[in-house]
């Protein structure tokens, strides 16, 4: 990537002995969405840390604007439960350095767009899940960071607040900033301009949801029944199936291939190199 | 299976909720919904949070009785002994943290008088480790080997995969879906609506009330979204945004569920975007934000 761009290259994590992050690269240019996704002890979280700079590097490079002009949303609360919606909003603004009127204005508008007007008076720890994720996202962008940083913001959460959280980053990606979203999900990484599967530590896919696609060798297929001899996994009442030499064995016929049979195929060629 | 009892037909559902409503005070939480699982298929109950779908399945459980309308198990009010042909799997997976793998399927066994469970591949490996100490995707499987032990003719499972990767959740929806082909009944509940299209019919809450009901070609039924391809996505972003629109953003494209094409049309002729706008079908997800509106 040429031009500006936030994240890191080659980045290496270790807590003592144990490998967080093996040469991670993610380079996210100003008005674009990254997604970060994998399950449980993938590196996510580890990953989203180092680029908000609270976790040290063992190798590699990050790239972050200075620290007043980040946003970091970690996993949890990410919210003071004893204090009202207002005064969250107006207490991050103020620690960002923003003034009584750029604060005034700036916490009536976030309250809008994040349509807790009617809640504002309420204290954090009463809001729903969904409100009190909105809540963390207002205020982490209060002073319009050029690097947005989520922590799985969607785990848990609905659907409606899931589609209204993904509203709220793609405008703060509309404002210009860089948003790196973390998650297990990997629907929601269709929707972003970059996506980074990670797997134990490393990366497994990288790339627009286009190149990972167009990446994936062989061809997954589709059956009523399981096919014999190749990797399959079920896809609903079916069958999917990867073919890696692109053939499609009898009682089956190709299929679309969507993110999550890539993520698949990936995983399980991964696990067939580590068994060879 | 377990024993089936006499009072069940062929053709009756193992589990039904039939113009089921529960009020707590003034308050409605579910309204005359309906909802059966056949023996051999696996239905998604989908819904925001607060669309009742807790309580309905408290309701099926046997767990809170009902205010108006009649829930059956295998054809017969929920009981202790509907109970023990019921797998449960909740969202916290209600496993014992500080016994094994062995010790949670003995304990499981004994309660249910159920024998000869096994734990196969790296279950079997892991069957001395603490469940704590075991990564999130095993604990997951130890829950579904444990609650499928007794052969249950009925299994409902609450957010099964969440937090897992990919290639896991697909083994987890191998087990369920060799339950269901070996003639057990599956209600799955889950925001991950794309795990929700794995199901073989979907069934969508809205304030307590089914707003859909069918497969997901019938849920997603005539539905459109606007699709909005523009050179300056940011700009034209901004401006459904400001008019409250319900717009997402996926790539560069963008897309507005369940509005009129004319109407995006002319916010962003007045806003000065440059866009192709057209009417094309909504995807499920687009779908369940317009039904739960």
């Amino acid at each position: 990537m040429t031009g500006t761009w936030w994240g890191c290259r080659g980045l290496g994590v270790r807590f003592g002995d144990t490998v967080a992050l093996d040469e991670v690269s993610l380079e996210v240019a100003p008005g674009t969405v990254a997604a970060v996704v994998g399950g449980d002890g993938a590196g996510k979280t580890t990953l989203v840390r180092a680029l908000a700079g609270t976790v040290r590097p063992a190798a590699g490079t990050v790239r972050r604007p200075d620290r007043r002009r980040v946003g970091y949303v970690s996993a949890g609360p990410g919210v003071w439960t004893d204090l009202t919606v207002d005064e969250n909003l107006s207490f991050a603004g103020r620690a960002y350095g923003l003034s009584a009127d750029d604060l005034e204005v700036r916490v009536g508008a976030l309250l809008d767009r994040t349509g807790l007007v009617e809640a504002r008076d309420r204290l954090a720890g009463r809001l729903s899940g969904g409100m009190r994720q909105k809540l963390a996202l207002a205020m982490a962008v209060a002073h319009e960071p050029e690097l947005l940083l989520l922590d799985e913001p969607t785990t848990g959460v609905d659907p409606v607040s899931r589609a209204e959280l993904w509203r709220l980053l793609a405008s703060a990606a509309a404002d210009g900033a860089a948003v790196v979203v973390a998650t297990t999900y990997l629907d929601e990484a269709e929707r972003a301009g970059t996506v980074l599967v990670l797997d134990r530590g490393r990366a497994l896919l990288a790339g627009t949801p286009e190149e990972v696609l167009a990446a994936t060798p062989g061809l997954v297929v589709e059956g009523a029944a399981r096919p014999d001899a190749i990797p399959s996994w079920r896809r609903g009442a079916r069958w999917r199936a990867w073919s890696p030499d692109g053939s499609t064995p009898p009682g089956t016929s190709p299929v679309t291939l969507d993110l999550e049979d890539a993520a698949i195929v990936a995983q399980l060629r991964q696990d067939l190199g580590r068994a060879a | 299976m377990s024993q089936r009892n006499g009072s069940e037909s062929a053709s009756e559902p193992l589990a039904a909720a039939v113009g089921v409503t529960k009020r707590f005070g003034d308050l409605t939480v579910v309204d005359t919904v309906d909802l059966a699982v056949a023996a051999g298929e696996v239905v998604g109950l989908i819904g925001a949070n607060g669309a009742g779908k807790t309580t309905l399945i408290r309701m099926l459980l046997g767990l809170l009785a009902p205010s108006g309308g009649r829930v059956r198990l295998f054809g017969e009010p929920p009981s202790r002994r509907t109970r023990a042909r019921l797998g449960y799997v909740p969202q916290s997976l209600g496993l014992y943290e500080d016994l094994t793998v062995a010790e949670n399927l003995a304990f499981s066994a004994a309660a249910y008088g159920s024998v000869g469970a096994t734990l196969e591949g790296e279950l079997a490996e892991a069957r001395d480790v603490l469940i704590r100490d075991l990564p999130l995707g095993l604990r997951r499987r130890a829950a579904f080997a444990i609650a499928l032990a007794h052969h249950p003719d009925l299994l409902v499972l609450d957010e099964p995969t969440s937090g897992v990767d990919p290639l896991q959740r697909a083994r987890l929806w191998e087990t369920i879906r060799s339950s269901a082909e070996r003639g057990a009944g599956v209600l799955v509940t889950t925001h991950h609506l794309a795990e929700a299209t794995q199901c073989d019919r979907l069934v969508v809450l809205a304030a307590g009330r089914v707003a859909a009901a069918g497969t997901l070609a019938e849920v997603v039924g005539d539905t459109t979204a606007v699709e909005v391809r523009t050179p300056s996505w940011e700009a034209a972003f901004t401006a459904l945004d400001l008019a409250r629109l319900p717009v997402s953003l996926v790539g560069r494209t963008l897309r507005v569920p369940g509005a009129d094409p004319a109407t995006v049309g002319r916010l962003l002729a007045d806003a000065g975007v440059d866009a192709d706008v057209a009417s094309v079908p909504a995807s499920f997800e687009e779908t369940f934000v317009v039904l739960a509106a």
